[in-house]
């Protein structure tokens, strides 16, 4: 983790951890329902051309649990106070899983101060007919499991030792992740309804082997974003920056090259 | 000390290998599972017994509440109290759900009970809970807003008893122009209020608030643990300036009286052991949703019951751990004698049915337990 910055911060009343490493333009990732506890390879290849910015969402991890915190547009709200005060400007916006849930929130709100937005399996909406997995019935180890689409991967992560903390954030995370999204399971009704509001650049990627939203939610996230484009991964599950990093750092660096500045 | 004979309204005809293809027997076991013939059987024998519950002088009956699963077939609670209110004549009726954070409008229970105690000229015996876990599950209730919707539904109900309406309520959850019960409830102010739960601290230190005073009662529990909540009740209450009576602690726990020991034990034991390993049977992420406990007692509990969910129960474990009381009369006496010393609860929920155990020995076990059992707690606690 050299040359990564951890610092606390206070936005909207709430103080909230966050990484941040390298230079460039802006870039915002928000964390899926795992949280954000380390710094990732995928974050270090981008930090070498971006100013990769990784906070721990209220209710999540490090960061505290506001007392205003219901539901994921209360998110939407904070993460665009969070780029105004710390002045943010042309963001790129990238949110994996319950973080795509949060950009897109953010993005029918406002683009003002986005340049581009990259949606990572993300979910928010419904698609009827395809039913996203009771990720709260999995136990740890089967969650793992189910991530990936390589079995090797979920076998090196359960091996990894686990601290009281880490063991601590699991709890707080998955009681985050219910509040904001047991009921209506993991969507808002009126998201899908906003959706053409979203007028940046907008890349949307999905594992061809996701377990957790079925494949089927990216064309739909493609047709309700004007101008969106659906980029699919092979052989990869919920998680393509983690798990095909390679491949999605190149096309992540090639569709924000290819956003007019 | 009073006796209140708890019934869960067991699916008791399950095909108990279903195991063998489903994890549990909560939310995801199909219910092709139910055949109706079968159950319609059941549903007027454990009437049959909870009636005959009154006749044998038993202080009370108590029905309860759980979804979607083969452990309890009681969804709606109040059709059962509804039905025992017209035909028992003494007993009080205890109605140990509501489970409050699963209802989107909490009058309904307010309506519900008033109903019942009007009918059963004062009966009830109103019990508010937040179900277990695998509840938030089958009706898809927000686990990490149940403590909140318990108490704001409780407020809720408790002002529609003993406020005359129309008032509006103004909460977080549920927000109504006219609060306007009818009918008021028969028990002035309002009926006893009973808290089941399987122990948490919020859960006591709300319960013995002296404004509430409400019945704790643990279901279910190893006696330790019975023995540790029930001190965290008495101490809470001393906290907040009183001394509490043993009335307001009770414990629900499975119990056989059979004729001689080793004949309860034999009797028993296929049945118990199918209650505690096939009807009980859920994984940790069923019972445990995130929310459904804060994260401290979640840490804690996840100890607890990880070695009380972990591996097949034996009758003898059970007997051991003081889940379970089984016996001759003589022997049932003496066990509850010596934990209500050292426990000092006031209140005794026998579950004098469970699980596969059928009609007639249940029936010759609430008879010894009525006849040989209950005349010896007479004028204790």
């Amino acid at each position: 983790m050299a040359g990564v910055q951890e610092i606390m911060l206070r936005v909207a009343g709430c103080g909230v951890s966050v990484k941040r490493a390298g230079k460039g333009p802006p870039l915002l990732f928000l964390h899926g329902g795992g949280g954000a506890p380390r710094w990732l390879p995928f974050m270090a290849r981008l930090a070498e051309r971006f100013d990769v910015i990784v906070p721990e969402h209220p209710g999540f991890g490090r960061s505290e649990t506001p007392e205003w915190l219901d539901t994921i547009g209360d998110l939407a709200f904070f993460y665009l106070d969070f780029i105004r005060q710390l002045e943010l400007e042309r963001v790129h916006l990238v949110g994996s899983s319950m973080g795509g849930w949060i950009a897109a929130e953010l993005a029918v709100r406002s683009t003002h101060d986005l340049a581009s937005l990259a949606l990572i399996a993300p979910v928010g909406i419904r698609v009827k007919g395809a039913q996203k997995a009771d990720i709260f019935l999995w136990s740890h180890e089967q969650l793992t499991r189910n991530l990936f689409a390589d079995p090797g991967f979920a076998e090196v992560i359960l091996k990894m030792p686990v601290t009281e903390e880490e063991q601590d954030q699991r709890l707080k995370n998955a009681l985050a992740m219910a509040k904001l999204g047991w009921q209506p399971r993991l969507y808002n009704p009126h998201l899908a309804k906003w959706l053409h509001r979203i007028a940046v650049p907008t890349l949307i990627c999905w594992g061809d082997s996701d377990r957790l939203i079925p494949p089927a939610y990216g064309p739909a996230f493609r047709d309700l974003i004007p101008g969106s484009r659906l980029q699919v991964f092979e052989r990869c599950g919920h998680l393509p920056h983690a798990e095909c990093g390679e491949k999605f750092v190149r096309t992540l660096t090639q569709f924000i090259e290819g956003v007019r500045p | 000390m009073k006796f209140f004979m708890i019934h869960l309204m067991p699916y008791a005809d399950l095909d108990l290998t279903y195991d063998q293809k489903y994890d549990s027997a909560w939310v995801t076991l199909p219910n092709s599972y139910y055949d109706p013939v079968k159950g319609a059987k059941l549903y007027n024998r454990y009437l049959d017994e909870l009636e005959y519950a009154d006749e044998l002088g038993f202080d009370g009956i108590c029905v309860n509440e759980h979804h979607q699963n083969a452990y309890g077939l009681m969804p709606i609670p109040g059709v059962m109290a509804g039905a025992l209110a017209r035909r028992t004549k003494q007993a009080k009726i205890a109605v140990l759900g509501r489970a409050l954070p699963l209802l989107n409008n909490p009058l309904t229970v307010a309506e519900e009970y008033a109903m019942i105690d009007n009918i059963s000229g004062g009966r009830l015996i109103a019990g508010f809970v937040r179900g277990i876990g695998a509840e938030y599950h089958a009706w898809g209730a927000n686990p990490a807003e149940s403590h909140d919707r318990f108490h704001e539904a409780h407020d809720l109900i408790v002002r529609a008893w003993t406020e005359i309406g129309p008032f509006p309520f103004e909460g977080k959850y549920y927000n109504f122009q006219y609060v306007n019960t009818w009918p008021r409830t028969f028990q002035q102010p309002h009926p006893p209020i009973w808290i089941p739960s399987q122990g948490s601290r919020e859960t006591i230190e709300w319960a013995s608030h002296p404004s509430r005073k409400y019945t704790y009662l643990q279901t279910f529990s190893p006696a330790t643990a019975l023995a540790r909540y029930m001190a965290m009740y008495k101490e809470a209450a001393e906290k907040q300036g009183y001394t509490a009576t043993a009335d307001q602690v009770g414990w629900a726990v499975p119990i056989y009286v059979g004729e001689t020991d080793a004949r309860a034990d034999a009797e028993a034991k296929p049945h118990i052991e199918a209650f505690m390993n096939k009807f009980l049977r859920m994984p940790q992420e069923m019972l445990l949703p995130p929310g459904y406990l804060s994260l401290q007692s979640m840490k804690g509990v996840l100890k607890a019951k990880g070695a009380m969910m972990a591996g097949a129960h034996t009758i003898d474990g059970l007997l051991d751990k003081g889940m379970f009381i089984c016996g001759s009369a003589e022997t049932v006496r003496q066990r509850l004698a010596q934990y209500q010393k050292q426990i000092g609860f006031g209140k005794l929920l026998p579950m004098l049915q469970f699980a596969t155990l059928p009609h007639d020995l249940t029936k010759a076990s609430m008879e010894r337990f009525a006849k040989k059992v209950i005349p010896a707690f007479r004028g204790v606690a």
